[in-house]
């Protein structure tokens, strides 16, 4: 079953005059609880991809279907909402708002979200993500008070919060050292595993790469490898996806 | 309802975040809210005191006088009726809700002479004591005239400060007394200064004196006096004028027979009274008052429906417009200086949220990452704008009621507290927050996440 469903997208900025392509015909697909890895070098087009499968931005042409329904022809509002309700998003430089507890920032998308769950019930899940990622004891401390791998935590309790399918992680840790970086990506592949969580991870650093299952490789606007890899029946089973880390 | 919640909860989350730009961001309105406050609480004190002064002038006076008479289709003028009784001033004092106290008025004009000294003052009133209370005079030395003066026509006066100039080279005039047309009359009191009215007449030199001594016992030849000797022997027996002067005169001549009559016409006799001077509580109640006094005087002198009045009232309408015109000038300038710092305000503020939009342009893009729709960051900032002018002006309120008590501390100005002004800043704050919160809002909702994100 794909989460992640894209066909024949093309994206064409418009600079002075000029047609710009930055993806040229992108097809690709990405299956439920699976862990994937985005490279390419800077100027590849990986960031539109990922704007786009991120619903932050819309293809010129092409399809995008997510979780069985057609992204590509929303309007804003209806991308905001997806995003709100099916897409966690974790950023290169954590994205946390100043002078904000750290379960405030948690339970900052929920804000956005229908409303149906009391606050009280939220605050208590807030604190369940926190604790999750090992900040049970940190939930009143504002970013300035955390370290950088204790505000990139923060950052993905709060992508969890209001249970999405898919985790969007772009460079998730390149502003971490590379102790910090491991936990981290040791994490994604914890809720990969354990939650069944579907995660991209955006990067140029392949061994950051290596911690997916799969890797895509783009490279000037087209998909040069991984597209469809393991579309085929799940080969990849729980099991085997502990391989990664072993190889390093 | 929730959406609205939570997006208030933002919204103060983000001020909270930012206490001191907060704080300085709605300086603007703090300073223009407690000036338009203090000078409003000024305006006010001062406008009063102005209202003060022109009621003392007689702007809540209002004045009765008689109808025409008219003999033969020949009119003898306004006033020349004899149909004004002190009954009617008792009566429109008691039963008319809008009127404060009514004084009946007899003028006269003649001589005093006090030893070597003579004067004619300007005016002289035969009235009660209602009149001081009326004229907001009050005394300067002794007292003023008493009910038992009226009811005695006992010969007493009191002496405004020409007068007192005039007869009294030494200054002191209580307890002498002056002769008017060889009548002695003692001196009980003197009045405070007063100065010129309106049309240049010195209000100060003039003599008051009950109006039942005046008619009874000075003007006898000049005015009816047949109740005189009933008057002066039942004086201390009498509880009121009604029982001294009743109304209904008294026959003293053998009734003349009708030819008699036809050949020497003679005038009927009343214990009539030259005006009656009616003070109302505030100039707005005058349309009102005047209303209560006509239907009352159309009732007690027995007019029937159709029939015209047989007495005219007369308020000093040039007082009331140059009161009128004064506040409302007042009230238009106070406006104008209040909306040009308010409108200071705003553009402080929307300032402040420009810059507070380009500072927390990733702010933005996060939120709009994690789902916050363009009018949830359009409502955002917009409540962002409202709350802050809101505390604003909460704030303003405050020092505003602080230095206008100041000023009336200090510099001994009258002020007054005025819940409209209040209202109106509260108002005003939150309208201000509305207009000028809207631009920099509306900017924040238009960015692009992806660019907003990037931004740094």
């Amino acid at each position: 079953m794909n989460l992640i469903e894209i066909e024949n997208v093309v994206k064409t900025y418009h600079l002075g005059g000029t047609d710009v392509p930055v993806l040229k015909g992108v097809s690709m697909a990405v299956q439920q609880g699976e862990m994937v890895a985005l490279m390419g070098a800077s100027g590849s087009g990986k960031t539109t991809l990922m704007n786009i499968l991120g619903c932050l931005d819309r293809p010129t042409s092409g399809r995008y279907i997510l979780d069985g329904q057609e992204v590509s022809r929303m309007n804003p509002n209806q991308r905001a909402e997806v995003r709100n309700a099916k897409i966690g998003f974790v950023f290169q430089n954590f994205n946390l708002l100043p002078r904000t507890s750290a379960i405030e920032n948690v339970l900052l998308p929920s804000t956005y979200a229908d409303g149906s769950i009391p606050s009280a019930k939220l605050r208590q899940h807030g604190r369940q993500l926190l604790e999750r990622v090992g900040l049970a004891d940190r939930a009143d401390h504002e970013p300035s008070q955390l370290s950088g791998g204790q505000q990139q935590r923060v950052a993905i309790a709060r992508a969890l919060v209001n249970s999405p399918r898919l985790l969007l992680a772009d460079e998730p840790t390149g502003n971490l050292d590379s102790r910090t970086s491991e936990d981290v990506l040791a994490m994604f592949q914890n809720l990969n595993q354990q939650e069944g969580l579907a995660i991209l991870l955006v990067t140029h650093d392949a061994h950051v790469a290596s911690h997916a299952q799969r890797v895509i490789h783009i490279h000037d606007g087209m998909i040069a490898a991984g597209a469809f890899e393991s579309a085929s029946p799940q080969a990849t089973p729980p099991a085997d996806a502990a391989s990664p880390m072993e190889g390093r | 309802m929730h959406k609205m919640a939570s997006t208030s909860m933002t919204a103060l989350r983000a001020l909270r975040r930012n206490l001191m730009r907060s704080a300085l961001t709605t300086l603007g309105i703090v300073i223009g809210i407690a000036a338009v406050i203090a000078m409003v609480q000024i305006g006010e004190g001062s406008s009063a005191a102005i209202k003060a002064t022109f009621e003392s002038m007689g702007a809540n006076t209002l004045i009765v006088f008689p109808g025409q008479a008219v003999s033969a289709g020949v009119s003898f003028g306004g006033g020349s009726a004899v149909t004004l009784t002190s009954q009617d001033a008792a009566a429109v004092a008691r039963d008319c809700p809008s009127v404060l106290a009514a004084a009946p008025q007899v003028n006269g004009r003649m001589q005093l002479v006090r030893g070597g000294h003579n004067w004619v003052p300007q005016f002289i009133a035969g009235t009660s004591p209602a009149y001081f209370t009326i004229r907001d005079w009050p005394i300067a030395q002794g007292r003023k005239l008493t009910n038992g003066d009226v009811l005695g026509a006992n010969q007493v006066c009191v002496l405004g400060q020409t007068v007192v100039k005039e007869l009294f080279p030494s200054g002191q005039a209580v307890d002498k007394t002056i002769l008017v047309q060889n009548v002695p009359l003692r001196v009980v009191g003197t009045l405070v200064p007063k100065g010129a009215n309106m049309m240049g007449m010195d209000q100060d030199d003039i003599l008051v004196l009950p109006w039942t001594t005046l008619k009874f016992r000075i003007s006898g030849t000049a005015l009816q006096n047949q109740n005189q000797s009933q008057g002066s022997s039942s004086s201390t027996a009498a509880v009121s004028t009604d029982q001294l002067y009743p109304e209904t005169s008294q026959s003293l001549y053998p009734t003349p027979s009708t030819s008699e009559q036809l050949d020497t016409p003679q005038p009927v006799s009343f214990p009539n009274v030259n005006s009656i001077l009616v003070a109302v509580p505030s100039t707005a109640q005058i349309p009102q008052a005047m209303a209560e006094i006509t239907a009352l005087l159309r009732q007690r002198h027995h007019l029937q429906p159709g029939q015209p009045n047989d007495f005219n009232i007369r308020n000093l309408a040039e007082i009331s417009q140059a009161l009128s015109s004064t506040s409302s000038l007042m009230t238009n300038l106070l406006t104008g200086v209040a909306l040009i710092s308010l409108m200071v305000g705003g553009v402080g503020i929307m300032n402040i949220m420009l810059v507070s939009v380009t500072e927390r342009t990733r702010e933005i893009g996060l939120r709009m990452a994690v789902g916050a729709k363009p009018r949830d960051i359009l409502g955002q900032f917009i409540i962002e704008a409202i709350v802050l002018c809101l505390f604003g002006g909460a704030l303003g309120i405050l020092i505003g009621q602080g230095l206008s008590k100041l000023v009336q501390a200090v510099f001994h100005w009258p002020i007054a507290v005025s819940i409209p002004a209040v209202v109106a800043s509260v108002v005003v704050s939150a309208a201000v927050g509305l207009i000028f919160g809207y631009y920099p809002a509306w900017k924040a909702s238009r960015l692009d996440p992806i660019e907003a994100l990037r931004y740094e």
